[in-house]
């Protein structure tokens, strides 16, 4: 490894770092966006002076919110390192995101629980996806502006233009009500992934077929297939072993950057079939104003999709050496 | 230009044309349970699921409201949001991506380098969804989930526009006529907003068109999963929601299917016009 490489790595390295600690402080910083007392909001208006200041001083909401504050009567005031923000940093060192303002349980072990449902469901759509997309979008490539081509196009369309609440209930209508084939919601069965998964990779599998249809035609006018062909190769392998294979470097980039893209999709799909995942946990901490989970949540979903671009960024490189060696 | 942007842009005018007279077009109140008094009995009786009629175009819903007029008055939530966020969100980009592109320098590092990464970093529908969820007390007004939902996207839309902003001022500042104002004396802003802006702007135009589709989205998304307009307020997002509980999918299917469509109809009409500008604005991508 040279030292330009290295230097390269240590750049993207400092890079990530940066944006992890900026996405923590700003989910960290969101509850000063609460109007109002957030101990006021979970005990309702009944609770006594001596219940809040309870609720205040266990969950750490009368310490200040940052290491200095601006305003009020004394203008800038140092507080010290016995701030929100910095507590909340030490307690991420420890991996503790505090407690639930709700249940009063460690908001990791919660997440915890569910993140595995989670991940499945991501992954399954993921899988789904490709298995619509490959297959549809080379034969579209390969058979451009012809009748199937066109279908293609027409089923990418729509997966694009129908977000997943439309095709979520439109699914439960067809599999789960008229033909009783599924559950409605839930996760009983291992069958029961299949209609969550359909819904949550629908949008994904029309972005891919499009990608891959573009993809394989730009391919098929390069010099190498020609070559390919010359030389007296199938068009099977030409195809699948030629062309697919420079076809297909683009779409890795596109499924890490979707990753993101289904673990917010996940929030929505998670809902419509009650599946429990994060998802559903973060609407339960929203609905029940428990932001100590909320922030929670939205920590652990946005440092996994950022990871996981990272991931896609070193697998791309790896993937093309035009780019490694730029 | 292609037919598809034409089909795009009749459809998005009829949907502009709905929801800017949204109450002169909608049949009933779009809030109101509609009454009728049982025959049988000679009681009062709510219209619950009534199939689509000439009375109810899109029959009604599960408290007997009109749903041809909900969608109408809806279609009202979607275009106030989408013009505002785009417009919003459209202005702070193009000034912080046309400054990165113009100083570049540290200005450009930590802008390109580190702000936009940050926000890149984080699943747009996520923030949304956090910043929503955070900003909403217990109990918000409409007027202030509409403010909300609109910073919310704001906050996650406009890092798009500065970064198609910044590559295109990149570009045009090396241009001759750029060069030439300089040597000529005009100063940083004269270049910016009279030489490099104008020239730089088109790319903005069709990511304006596709973000439009991307806030009527978003803004159904949020609705549907309960952060839109406190009920009864009808937008799309919660119609959808509504209708589809197990009771309201089998006894009255169109709950879904109409906001659904409008829906679907709204997004892929801007997302036909982007498109076609795309292709009219730079004749190399036109479909080979």
């Amino acid at each position: 490894m040279n030292k330009r490489k290295f230097l390269g790595y240590l750049k993207r390295l400092g890079l990530l770092v940066l944006v992890v600690w900026t996405v923590v402080s700003l989910v960290t910083l969101m509850i000063e966006l609460v109007p109002g007392d957030p101990a006021l909001a979970i005990l309702g208006d009944q609770a006594t002076p001596e219940q809040i200041a309870n609720f205040r001083a266990k969950h750490e909401l009368d310490s200040p919110a940052f290491f200095f504050s601006v305003g009020g009567e004394n203008g800038f005031k140092w507080n010290g390192t016995n701030n929100r923000y910095f507590n909340y940093f030490k307690g991420l060192l420890t991996l503790d995101l505090g407690n639930s303002f709700r249940t009063d349980r460690p908001v990791l072990d919660m997440i915890m629980e569910r993140y595995p449902a989670t991940i499945k469901l991501a992954i399954a759509a993921l899988i789904i996806a490709v298995f619509i997309a490959v297959p549809l979008g080379v034969v579209a490539g390969t058979n451009k502006n012809s009748l199937i081509d066109n279908a293609a196009s027409f089923f990418a369309l729509l997966g694009i233009c129908l977000p997943g609440f439309v095709i979520g209930p439109l699914l439960v209508y067809i599999f789960a009500v008229k033909l009783p084939w599924f559950s409605p919601t839930g996760n009983l069965y291992p069958e029961d992934i299949l209609l969550p998964a359909i819904t949550l990779g629908a949008a994904l599998s029309a972005i891919l077929t499009r990608m891959i249809r573009s993809s394989v035609i730009e391919e098929l006018g390069e010099d190498y297939v020609r070559t390919a062909r010359a030389k007296g190769l199938s068009e099977r392998v030409v195809i699948y072993k030629h062309v697919l294979k420079n076809g297909l470097i683009p779409v890795v980039t596109i499924l890490g950057l979707q990753l993101g893209v289904l673990l917010a999709g996940a929030i929505i799909t998670e809902k419509i079939f009650n599946w429990q995942g994060l998802g559903s946990l973060l609407l339960d901490g929203i609905n029940t104003r428990d932001h100590r989970l909320v922030q929670g949540c939205v920590l652990v979903i946005s440092v996994t999709y950022i990871l996981a671009n990272s991931l896609t960024d070193m697998v791309y490189r790896r993937l093309d050496p035009r780019i490694r060696l730029s | 230009m292609n037919r598809l942007f034409y089909i795009g842009t009749f459809i998005a005018i009829v949907f502009i044309f709905t929801a800017i007279f949204a109450s002169k077009i909608a049949t009933h109140d779009p809030i109101q349970s509609i009454e009728y008094t049982d025959p049988a009995t000679n009681t009062q009786k709510t219209l619950r699921y009534a199939p689509p009629s000439r009375e109810n175009w899109f029959g009604t819903d599960d408290l007997g409201r009109d749903v041809f007029s909900r969608l109408v008055h809806g279609a009202q939530v979607s275009l106030t949001v989408g013009i505002s966020v785009v417009t919003i969100s459209a202005i702070i980009g193009i000034i912080i991506g046309a400054l990165a592109g113009f100083y570049g320098g540290w200005i450009d590092q930590f802008l390109s380098g580190y702000v936009f990464n940050v926000f890149l970093a984080f699943p747009g529908l996520l923030l949304a969804i956090a910043i929503v969820a955070f900003l909403s007390g217990t109990q918000p007004t409409p007027e202030e989930r509409l403010r909300h939902l609109i910073i919310a996207l704001c906050v996650t839309g406009w890092v798009g526009y500065a970064r198609v902003m910044r590559g295109q001022v990149l570009k045009v500042r090396e241009y001759d006529f750029v060069q030439a104002a300089r040597a000529l004396g005009a100063s940083n802003m004269r270049q910016l907003f009279v030489h490099i802006m104008p020239n730089a702007i088109q790319p903005l135009i069709v990511q304006a068109s596709l973000a439009m589709a991307g806030a009527v989205l978003s803004e159904a998304s949020l609705s549907f999963l309960g952060l839109g307009l406190p009920p009864p307020n009808p937008t799309w997002g919660t119609m959808i929601d509504q209708a589809r509980g197990i009771d309201t999918l089998t006894n009255a299917t169109h709950n879904l299917l109409f906001p659904g469509i409008a829906l679907a109809l709204t997004v892929l009409a801007f997302n036909f016009i982007g498109d076609g500008l795309r292709e009219y604005l730079d004749p190399k991508q036109r479909k080979r």
